[in-house]
């Protein structure tokens, strides 16, 4: 059985699309990403996975219960650690989890065990007795994260669990990730980190504009979108361009660099060294950012 | 109907969780409500109570002012005790905190999350009034045996409030706004509702007018069994305060999932 099947899902505010008739697999003990870029309807399916959000149409079914009808059952079953923080100010590192876990109906003497046993997991411990007030951000993003497992959850969704934090604190939370992915947990992440999505997820899809663009497992999207590698050349030429175009390779302008993508870097390099002078290039690794700028573009999206 | 189906037990942990709050700070809850009777009894009571030679006629008997006065303030702590909670405070609980979206991650429904809410806002209405009752009680102006009744009505009273409260709360766009409610509402109820002043000194219009607010009922049912009176209209009181419930409680849930749920 899939952790999630969703199929034709739709969600409309008003006159806009949020999500426009979707379909996704994920399978049970896979880390799942979400990309794209703000406004392409990541958190919006999010919602509706966790039901806090009605689907408008299409069908989605969480750990093989329909969302319409079976709230309390998926919600009992899954592990939430929103993007926003709502903590609760009103109790200390500990207790929030403790008061959590009892929405979930569990005895008090199982909520204590959990509930010390993520401190650990979540290297808190030390921080029990504080307020959420008094904590860092860091420490605050994986209490969210202990806080969505006092319910043992077999499917954990994690809405950007890392944006705003320093190296430090984002690597800890990768680690407990990978941990959590050894134990066979499901876990959906969506994020605006490129190497995160390609560290973590098995697979991934990109949506953009309410719509999956691209779906598959990240090394293989950077194959079949880039290539292996990437010369970025700094101020190129109009001739450069149209020599790159001639040869039929993929390519990209941007203001100031255009970037040649291809198998063969080197090979690439030499040839136009040969027709150019070049101030200054570099050949690098393609990478999943790559992808995700090319597929959703390089325009700001506010 | 859904709204009711969509309420469980669950709702309860809800209640749990502000229970918890408030016992954490307990001293600083448990203090005003124990203090603010005995100032009112002083300065509305003794001083201006001075100015009242005679006793007041309440139902053909005749009372002190003192004593006419007493089961006002309980019923005045019934409707700030759960009016102030599921207003100001479930406000910030709802739109600052976001404590509603992290439980609705639970399987607390919506509607087990406003139901929790209005039970835990009765229960403030329960805890206030029971302690101006015992210091109106100490005082030797609240009567045996039929006092005892008083916390229930408290409670009842507290989930109508309560109710009230989360109708507005769910309306109102900023905490500003309760100032109309508040204005509009409740100060009026705390002057005109036979808690200061028997209602029989106003022209009849007044008192049809009075009759129409729901803290009428309250002090009235509160008056009568603090002096022991078991009358015909703390029977009817408890039917009307039932079915204002019963209807406000429905409002809320109806305009709180419209706020929401997305």
């Amino acid at each position: 059985m899939p952790a999630i099947k969703a199929q034709a899902l739709t969600k409309v505010f008003g006159e806009f699309k949020a999500v426009d008739a979707i379909d996704f697999q994920i399978e049970e003990g896979e880390c799942f990403g979400f990309l794209g870029p703000n406004g392409a309807g990541k958190s919006t399916t999010m919602r509706m996975i966790h039901c806090a959000s009605p689907v408008t149409s299409g069908k989605l079914e969480v750990l093989g219960m329909d969302v319409e009808g079976s709230s309390r059952e998926i919600k009992a079953a899954i592990g939430v650690a929103p993007q926003e923080n709502n903590l609760d100010p009103d109790f200390t590192v500990r207790r929030n989890l403790t008061v959590y876990g009892r929405y979930f109906g569990l005895p008090n003497k199982l909520l204590e065990e959990r509930a010390d046993r993520l401190l650990e997991f979540m290297q808190l411990s030390e921080k029990r007795d504080e307020m959420i007030q008094e904590i860092s951000g860091g420490m605050k993003r994986r209490l969210i994260i202990a806080r969505a497992m006092m319910n043992d959850p077999r499917l954990l969704i994690l809405d950007e669990p890392t944006t705003g934090l320093d190296p430090q604190a984002r690597h800890l939370i990768w680690e407990k990730v990978r941990e959590l992915k050894r134990k066979k947990v499901t876990v959906i992440l969506t994020t605006h980190y490129m190497d995160e999505a390609e560290r973590l997820c098995d697979r991934l899809v990109i949506m953009d504009h309410g719509k999956i663009i691209l779906e598959g497992r990240p090394r293989e999207l950077i194959e079949q979108v880039i290539g292996t590698d990437v010369m970025e050349i700094d101020v190129p030429t109009d001739d450069m361009e149209s020599y790159v175009k001639e040869r039929g390779w993929k390519y990209e302008r941007t203001i100031d660099r255009l970037l040649v993508y291809t198998k063969e870097g080197q090979r690439v390099a030499a040839e136009l060294k040969e027709h150019f002078s070049m101030s200054y290039y570099l050949i690098r690794n393609a990478t999943l950012e790559d992808v995700f700028l090319r597929t959703t573009g390089r325009a700001l999206v506010e | 109907m859904s709204l009711i189906s969509n309420i469980s037990w669950r709702s309860i942990a809800l209640w749990k969780r502000n229970r918890d709050v408030f016992l954490t700070t307990w001293k600083t809850n448990f203090v005003p409500p124990f203090l603010e009777p005995i100032l009112y009894l002083l300065a509305m009571g003794l001083g201006f109570g001075a100015l009242i030679p005679e006793d007041i006629v309440y139902r053909g008997m005749s009372v002190e002012y003192i004593k006419f006065l007493a089961p006002g303030l309980i019923a005045i702590s019934v409707m700030y005790g759960a009016f102030f909670e599921c207003t100001y405070s479930s406000f910030v609980r709802m739109y600052y905190q976001k404590t509603f979206d992290a439980i609705m991650a639970t399987p607390l429904s919506l509607e087990d999350i406003i139901a929790g809410e209005i039970l835990w806002g009765a229960t403030k209405s329960f805890i206030n009034a029971t302690i101006v009752l015992a210091v109106v009680a100490v005082l030797g102006y609240a009567e045996l045996p039929l006092l005892l009744i008083i916390p229930a009505i408290a409670f009842l009273g507290g989930l109508m409030f309560a109710s009230l409260a989360m109708l507005f709360t769910a309306l109102v766009p900023n905490m500003d706004s309760f100032n109309y409610p508040f204005f509009l509402f409740i100060t009026p109820m705390f002057l005109f509702s036979g808690t200061f002043f028997p209602l029989s000194v106003l022209p009849v219009w007044g008192q049809q007018l009075a009759l129409a607010l729901p803290l009428t009922h309250i002090s009235n049912m509160v008056r009568d069994l603090s002096y022991s009176m078991a009358t015909m209209d703390v029977a009817l009181g408890f039917v009307y305060l039932a079915a204002l419930t019963a209807l406000c409680f429905l409002a809320s849930v109806f305009l709180m999932k419209r706020r929401l749920v997305k």
